[in-house]
């Protein structure tokens, strides 16, 4: 691992070594936001499996209802019957916050409240697989809401323990071992410049000793 | 804020959607797919565009787009022709994404 180019000094070995400790204080908690991160991310992607399997066969149902339907019915009158609808959704978005990761809470709210108004035609014209149709997409309505807040929750945290792991891979196999590293050399550097220094200093005093008295010490 | 859902599709697979309070956009011609779904990601008047899974597959670069954001939120769903297995898919390559290697749907 490559030393970091700065100066041998105790100036910057302080600093370093400060620096090294804050790293691996961070390493420590980014591992631990990953851990959480990754449990609580399997938990859901389950749940999202087994809710789209659900959603998947049910809406496989509903399409099997709309083909009869439009079997019986001519085209013309079936889009005539769907096409000026009486009911409209809309979500209410607000936010929870896991991990530092915010993923979308979905809530729903009818325009009117009458659970008839899902069939905006009169029934007189229509065929009864028109109603099957409908009655069973709209049971189908809360758990495709839910499985677009799952899914979408899956996706933001995927994202984030991709870059929470690449965090802690960089401070493990790089930021860390490099300030070791660099703390190394910077002691090395100074212990052996403080032996240097010891000896010159000897040999100056031996040759200070011998031109006063003409003996060498040692 | 309140905001509505979106259904994109060919018309035979979505117009069931419109009856039950959801805004549907027939795509039945294939060049303006992912126009009409950038139009409708940055509108910012939608919190969940369902597509189908032609329609998914189509548009790429706009899911890319919307990614990060929390809303909206691109789901495929399948259409009237039959499941392409796009949403498994694609959870299993949230998997991926995350864990490294697909734990969850290899079996």
């Amino acid at each position: 691992m490559a030393v970091m180019n700065v100066n041998p000094t105790r100036m910057q070995l302080s600093k370093l070594k400060k620096q090294l400790t804050t790293a691996i204080r961070g390493h420590k908690m980014l591992k631990d936001k990953r851990d959480e991160l990754m449990r609580q991310f399997l938990d859901l992607v389950r749940e999202t499996k087994e809710l789209r399997e659900q959603v998947e066969r049910e809406l496989e149902n509903c399409n099997a209802h709309f083909v009869n339907a439009s079997a019986v019915m001519s085209k013309q009158s079936l889009d005539g019957s769907l096409l000026s609808p009486k009911q409209q959704i809309s979500v209410e978005i607000s936010s929870k916050n896991v991990m530092s990761v915010e993923i979308p809470q979905f809530e729903t709210s009818a325009r009117t409240s009458d659970s008839g108004d899902i069939f905006p035609y009169g029934f007189a014209f229509t065929s009864f697989e028109l109603d099957d149709a409908v009655s069973s997409l709209d049971s189908l309505l809360p758990n495709l809401i839910k499985l677009a807040q799952y899914e979408k929750s899956c996706e933001l945290m995927s994202a984030e323990i991709e870059k929470t792991r690449r965090r802690v891979n960089s401070l493990e196999h790089v930021m860390i071992p490099r300030y070791q590293e660099t703390i190394k050399y910077i002691s090395m550097k100074l212990e052996e410049n403080d032996r240097s220094s010891r000896t010159r200093l000897m040999k100056v005093k031996d040759m200070l000793l011998d031109k006063a008295h003409g003996y060498s010490a040692g | 804020m309140a905001k509505n859902i979106a259904v994109i599709g060919d018309s035979e697979s979505i117009k069931g959607f419109a009856a039950i309070g959801l805004d549907i956009f027939p795509s039945d011609e294939t060049e303006d797919i992912p126009k009409l779904v950038r139009k409708l990601s940055d509108s910012e008047r939608y919190a969940v565009i369902y597509l189908t899974e032609e329609v998914y597959e189509m548009a790429e670069k706009e899911r890319a787009r919307c990614a990060e954001k929390l809303t909206p939120a691109l789901i495929p769903i399948p259409g009237v022709k039959g499941n392409m297995q796009t949403g498994r898919q694609r959870l299993s390559s949230f998997v991926e994404k995350a864990v490294g290697s697909d734990i969850i749907f290899n079996n």
